[in-house]
């Protein structure tokens, strides 16, 4: 199933950015172009030729992993948005693992202590956490910080691997801000299976053992409530791929998102087309991972 | 539907949340009236005052009041999001019903068309129409009405499947009643319960993409008072003129949470597998 769907994608892609009114050739080099100059673009990147060919010839690069050249800067962009991606990808997993040390205890809190005040809490906190906009929330702690702290964001990045202590530095006030958001959908999702799961035979069933309270809730309602919370969280990741664009250019930070944005107001459309194919990719294969997984820990799930 | 409104307004929380929606269709639709100055009326000799009696939220980096930019700025966020979501909600709804009732090689063509969208993520694919269309207003909203259609197509499409297996719409099928009339009386009418939820969630989440696109620079374009292109024009400011953020901020965090609070307790209503 992904194959067709990722062709489709390439098609709308490719496309969509096509149905864009104007000279592309002329947009890249200003008003100011001479003829030569824009004929010469035209030729480089095949814009005089029929568009199902300029197609065709984009995909045959990208199959054999040549993505084109950008536009603008006429640098590769497959090894751009690889190391653009290894950032995007960082910021995602670290924002995906605060929303778990946040999410999954309180959803269980809530989902045990049902109707409480407890419960009420973290309800109100989880939906607030859904409505609270990552780019609302990014400003306000940066105002906040800075006018307290005299924070400002830091410039310039820093690779994991150059020096772990500064990248982390800079990557956890925007990973928080993206965490605290998909925290709360897990922890309604978290909430809402325990709930679900607490009501079943086989739960009293083993409270009628005498099995202690704890053990019910962690080996027996966690395990069984893990599959719906797994699909939240495969979606979450998902969103957080492409919700990066905003906290990306709030925090200056050289992902994905930022390369898309960039692309799109420059007009660089082989930059475009290429990053958002490899997104969707990513995004897809997310989702096989997070079905993958439904099997694994759902046996009565099976993919013929 | 009397009994429906009785229980809404039993559930605490589903109040609070319509109170909310209410209060802000009310600041829309009265905003001449409630807005003691035009959004895009300069004070030159007021420019960046923290809030006072004059200026009740303060005044921005041209002298605008930021109270009445925000009152305009509900018309903006519930003009895009009714009719954003008027889009989406149009076509998942008529797509839905073709896909699940007829299936076969109609459901399969819709369908994947509609996996298609949903391998992009929805910020994403709004950014990218946007950009082809060139950013406005209308064209934030012909964005994100596209973005939503295929969540609307795939919960409409599941719910008919479901209500296409009820006797009732066999028996209508056996005495020669015709699929249009099958689908428009029997079908439709079925199928709204998810509908409606998801329309008051898919509301909030129009209101939110969109504030996220003017933001960014690619929705709603300035003057215009959006209280995304608000957010932004305030960053610059933020340390000198902090009301300029303020107040836009916390209108679009309320709007959004009584949106949800609102879209929560329907979906606890109207869903048959949460009734206790």
């Amino acid at each position: 199933m992904i194959i067709p769907v990722l062709f489709g994608v390439s098609v709308v892609i490719f496309f969509t950015l096509r149905v864009i009114p104007g000279d592309v050739a002329q947009t890249i080099l200003g008003t100011s172009a001479t003829e030569e100059s824009l004929a010469a673009l035209r030729n480089k990147f095949g814009l005089n030729m029929p568009l199902y060919e300029q197609y065709f010839t984009w995909m045959s690069g990208v199959l054999v992993g040549d993505f084109g050249v950008s536009m603008r800067t006429g640098a590769e962009i497959l090894p751009e948005i690889l190391s653009r991606f290894a950032i995007t990808f960082e910021l995602t997993i670290l924002a995906a693992f605060i929303s778990w040390i946040i999410a999954i205890p309180l959803g269980i809190i809530a989902g045990v202590k049902r109707n409480t005040k407890t419960d009420f809490s973290v309800r109100i906190i989880s939906l607030l956490g859904v409505s609270v906009p990552n780019f609302a929330l990014a400003t306000i702690l940066i105002l906040v910080l800075s006018l307290s702290f005299n924070y400002s964001p830091p410039v310039g990045y820093v690779g994991f691997f150059e020096d772990p202590v500064k990248n982390l530095q800079i990557l956890f006030l925007p990973a928080f801000v993206l965490g605290t958001g998909m925290a709360g959908a897990v922890m309604r999702m978290t909430r809402s299976s325990i709930l679900e799961i607490l009501r079943q035979d086989f739960i009293r069933t083993v409270r009628a053992k005498g099995v202690r309270e704890r053990v019910v809730i962690f080996n027996h309602a966690f395990k069984n409530a893990l599959i719906p919370i797994l699909t939240i969280i495969g979606m979450q990741i998902g969103v957080l791929l492409g919700g990066t664009v905003i906290i990306e250019q709030i925090f200056s930070l050289p992902g994905l998102g930022q390369m898309v944005l960039t692309g799109i107001n420059q007009r660089d459309f082989t930059v475009v087309q290429g990053a958002i194919l490899f997104i969707a990719f990513v995004f897809v294969l997310i989702n096989l991972l997070v079905d993958l997984l439904y099997s694994y820990l759902d046996p009565r799930i099976s993919y013929k | 539907m009397r009994d429906f409104t009785r229980k809404i307004i039993e559930d605490k929380v589903g109040l609070v949340g319509l109170i909310g929606v209410l209060l802000v269709v009310l600041l829309a639709i009265f905003a001449p009236i409630i807005a003691p100055y035009a959004p895009d009326k300069m004070h030159t000799l007021h420019t960046m005052e923290g809030p006072s009696s004059q200026f009740l939220f303060g005044t921005d980096e041209f002298g605008r009041d930021i109270f009445s930019r925000v009152v305009y700025g509900a018309q903006v966020s519930l003009q895009v999001g009714l009719i954003a979501v008027g889009i989406g909600a149009f076509f998942g709804l008529l797509f839905g019903l073709l896909a699940g009732f007829f299936q076969g090689k109609i459901d399969q063509f819709i369908m994947r068309i509609m996996d298609i969208f949903f391998a992009f993520p929805d910020i994403l694919l709004a950014l990218t129409i946007v950009a082809v269309l060139g950013p406005s207003l209308t064209n934030t909203m012909i964005a994100i009405g596209i973005v939503f259609t295929p969540v609307f197509t795939r919960l409409i499409r599941s719910a008919v499947l479901t209500v296409k297996e009820n006797e009732y719409i066999t028996n209508a099928e056996a005495v020669g009643v015709s699929n249009t009339k099958i689908i428009v009386k029997h079908i439709a009418p079925n199928v709204m319960a998810p509908f409606i939820v998801q329309i008051t969630l898919a509301l909030s989440g129009a209101i939110l993409t969109e504030a996220g696109l003017s933001f960014l620079g690619l929705g709603v374009q300035p003057p215009d008072p959006s209280w995304g292109v608000m957010l932004n024009e305030s960053r610059s400011y933020m340390e000198i003129a902090p009301w300029m953020m303020a107040f836009p901020v916390t209108a679009i965090i309320i709007t959004i949470f009584c949106f949800n609070l609102l879209g929560d307790s329907l979906r606890d209503l109207l869903d048959p597998k949460l009734k206790q």
